[in-house]
């Protein structure tokens, strides 16, 4: 199929950036996302241009590195998959595809659609982990697990950090993301002695990082590769107010 | 002391804190709106009733509850903008560059524009106290039953006889609605009340509430306007209706 791109390009971060068009000839209907961008990119070298730079890494769907806004839904309108995961069968002969990385102050722009998520890793440094001597592995069952405790906290953790809930928010929110992982951990019995400061120092990193605020516009959750629901940032709110109240009067 | 400022201080500062604080101040402006809307109800039961009624939230306590009442409302209406004003400007800073192909998945219109109608609202709400508490309007503030209280009743069928009032009246109403079928069930939300077993029950609410809300206070303005509801009444000299409402006895 022939299709016609209309991609990003920004060739550092203080530059302002702009849409191009490309054409992307003869792409095979099997051809994932990502494969028809080193298509169109190998063209665009075998013409002396610069090739688009996009992120990526395993291709599977599960590393969280694929990012990509697809006619301006992150990961495109397909549900509960990575860009890596879509293919171009999706796509009809002749279409026009917008493709832009994923916006908010917080992501700045490295290049074309490269942007920089390090802000993530910098919420889990504040609070996402236990501090707890591991040690060899625990006899199993010697710390009961509540069954659906257990589930909450695996469809939590099954958050790749890949920051789609950033790129689809209208105000840049990263409240799914920290959401998903505090939850992963506060809903767990290991999580419960550190359950307060987590909280506390997540969001607090959260908002320093220059993130938004929800609005309950659930775009998050609509588009999450992982489709966690906006449930962990119903609980984030009301761990931060428990954590809050007890902080002011302890 | 001072360890309970600095988490006062700590909580304004954080996103999620001033979100609390729009949801527990906007509970309570809902709370208000559904006991308006149930006051205002008393217009149909006649002139009577809804005089007595106006009597009885001026002078309960001794005239002091009233003033209990508009103090928490004040406040509550005051820390509800200031609250939303600030978490805005922080959403725009956060999302400096847009997408040049734009698209929403599932956020309702209503919700897209919450700064919007609520600042209409303020704009309306504003104007309504002017129009019917302040009573700037020389007409409206000198209306008198016979037995010298105010006449709240022929003040409103009255005040809604002015097309462009009403207009204004339903424009304010319907933003404030539209508010409201995303504000409700967001206040779940933002409490950590709402999950995936309860969120379509809270949508429901949201919506249902909003929608007999909207009813309920149009249904004033337009039964005055449109159907004539109590102008009959109104036409009458007003030294007369003192014996109108003896014969009515």
């Amino acid at each position: 199929m022939n299709l016609t791109l209309k991609v990003w390009r920004q060739k550092h971060a203080n530059d302002r950036g702009t849409i191009e068009t490309y054409d992307a000839k003869n792409i095979p209907g099997e051809a994932s996302f990502l494969e028809m961008l080193d298509i169109v990119n190998e063209q665009i070298v075998q013409s002396g241009g610069e090739p688009i730079h996009f992120d990526h890494d395993c291709r599977e769907g599960i590393c969280g590195m694929c990012s990509l806004t697809i006619n301006g839904v992150p990961h495109s309108k397909e549900k509960g998959i990575t860009t890596c995961q879509v293919h171009m069968r999706k796509f009809k002969d002749g279409d026009t595809i917008w493709i832009e990385p994923f916006r908010g102050k917080a992501f700045p722009v490295v290049r074309d659609l490269v942007v920089d998520r390090s802000a993530f890793d910098r919420i889990v440094s504040a609070g996402g982990y236990i501090s707890v001597r591991t040690g060899s592995a625990e006899d199993a069952n010697s710390l009961p697990i509540p069954k659906d405790s257990a589930d909450s906290s695996f469809d939590a953790a099954a958050c790749i950090g890949c920051g789609a809930c950033v790129a689809a928010c209208k105000n840049a929110s990263a409240m799914l993301f920290v959401g998903a992982k505090a939850a992963h951990l506060n809903l767990l019995p290991q999580g419960q002695p550190e359950k307060d400061k987590r909280v506390l120092a997540m969001v607090r990193q959260m908002d320093s990082e220059g993130f938004g605020n929800c609005t309950n516009h659930y775009e998050c959750e609509a588009v999450c590769p992982k489709q966690i629901s906006a449930d962990v940032i119903s609980k984030l709110n009301r761990d931060y107010a428990v954590a809050s109240t007890k902080e002011a009067f302890k | 002391m001072n360890a309970l400022t600095k988490a006062i201080n700590l909580f304004w500062q954080s996103s999620i804190g001033k979100k609390l604080i729009v949801a527990i101040t906007g509970a309570v402006l809902v709370g208000f709106l559904v006991a308006h809307v149930g006051g205002n109800m008393l217009i149909f039961a006649g002139r009577e009733a809804m005089n007595d009624y106006a009597y009885f939230l001026h002078h309960f306590l001794h005239g002091a509850g009233i003033w209990i009442f508009r103090g928490i409302l004040v406040v509550a209406f005051v820390l509800h903008i200031v609250a939303t004003i600030a978490l805005t400007k922080q959403n725009r800073a956060a999302k400096v560059e847009n997408y040049e192909n734009e698209a929403t998945n599932v956020a309702s219109k209503s919700s897209r524009m919450m700064i919007w109608s609520g600042l209409t609202v303020l704009a309306f709400v504003v104007f309504h106290i002017f129009h019917f508490t302040v009573r700037v309007d020389p007409e409206l503030a000198g209306m008198k039953e016979p037995s010298g209280r105010h006449d709240v009743w022929g003040m409103v069928i009255v005040g809604f006889q002015k097309p462009l009032v009403v207009l204004f009246y339903f424009v304010g109403i319907s933003l404030l609605c539209s508010h409201l079928s995303h504000g409700i069930a967001s206040i779940f939300q933002t409490l950590g009340w709402r999950s995936r077993k309860s969120s379509e029950a809270i949508n429901k609410l949201g919506l249902a509430l909003s929608v007999v809300l909207w009813l309920g206070f149009l249904s004033i303005p337009l039964a005055a306007s449109v159907v004539g509801f109590g102008t009959d009444e109104m036409e009458m000299p007003v030294t007369d209706v003192a014996d109108v409402a003896e014969e009515n006895r």
